[in-house]
């Protein structure tokens, strides 16, 4: 049939047109593989440098310092924090960029917005929960926090991009349940959650669609 | 609108038109301006191809102004997706069975 090659062509333009403006494909594995090992390096820095070594962290541990140490430490370990996530987002914004120019694509369309509003609204109200934990000295909140809304801000924005974020967000949601339950063993599960399991997917993700 | 015994419409063969009823079948809306970018046509063409699927009831059109801005965006319509569905489904059958 002399049809036969433009039919083949329409529905590979209707699979490309349909996929492209339903799902955010700029997204990079090297965006997960960078944050992890910026996350790691931050969980270093503040265990080897702010917390004599320590990564298990028993419920008396703070008792140690006295009130003006235990003031510097808070403000140091919000400055690591702050930098951390500043760095790793920057990250993650240039390596979609790059990814985007790469394969052609558009970064900012309908659905690059959408996915960024269901991203950004567990993220804020989880930043405003810290933010008040913070103050109310819950500390051992903290840390739990970050991977529990990080994980919902993921499951809410997965129906915009690769569903493998689902699977990611749920692993950090179970991560920082945990951390709620094993306040001692925090440190090491959100270096699990925001490193290890960000180089393994995006790892994974990088040679599944960017290879 | 015109279909054969397959389902497949030969409005659609036009490929701005088939790109344009993909995007909308997957989104709610999508405005002008996302639309021109996403199937990279130019505004007049996108315009008459538009007009055409608005004149046989394919699609909406919803205006609106974001501030002083006029802003235009376009959804399917019930009869717009069953014509379009049927004529997908039509093309995948087809090579299905060569």
């Amino acid at each position: 049939m002399e049809n036969q090659s433009e039919y083949i062509e329409d529905l590979r333009i209707i699979k490309k047109v349909m996929e492209e403006s339903s799902r955010f494909l700029s997204l990079s594995g090297l965006s997960g593989i960078f944050a992890g090992l910026i996350a790691i390096a931050g969980a270093a820095v503040a265990v080897f440098v702010f917390l004599d070594g320590r990564f298990i962290l028993s419920g008396n541990f703070f008792n140690s310092y006295t009130a003006p140490e235990l003031n510097l430490l808070k403000i140091n370990l919000t400055v690591l924090a702050i930098s951390v996530l500043v760095l790793a987002l920057a990250m993650s914004i240039w390596f979609s960029w790059r990814k985007s120019v790469k394969m052609g694509l558009r970064m900012w369309t309908p659905v690059s917005r959408r996915f960024l509003t269901n991203l950004i609204a567990p993220l804020v109200s989880g930043g405003i929960l810290i933010t008040i934990l913070f103050f109310h000295q819950q500390w051992q909140l903290v840390l739990p926090s970050m991977l529990i809304f990080y994980g919902l801000a993921l499951v809410s924005a997965t129906k915009f991009t690769y569903n493998d974020i689902f699977y990611l967000g749920l692993i950090e949601i179970v991560s920082g349940l945990l951390a709620a339950a094993l306040p001692a063993y925090g440190i090491i599960l959100w270096s699990f959650g925001f490193g290890l399991l960000h180089i393994a997917y995006g790892l994974m993700m990088y040679r599944k669609y960017e290879r | 609108m015109k279909v054969d015994i397959y389902g497949l419409s030969k409005y659609f063969e036009n490929r701005i038109r088939l790109g344009i009823m993909s995007i909308l079948i997957v989104n709610d809306s999508y405005d002008f301006n996302s639309l021109k970018s996403a199937l990279g046509v130019t505004d007049g063409n996108l315009a008459s191809h538009l007009r055409s699927l608005e004149e046989n009831e394919l699609i909406k059109v919803n205006k609106k102004f974001i501030g002083k801005k006029p802003n235009t965006s376009y959804s399917a319509t019930v009869k717009g997706e069953k014509l379009f569905r049927n004529h997908l489904k039509a093309l995948e059958e087809i090579i299905r069975k060569q």
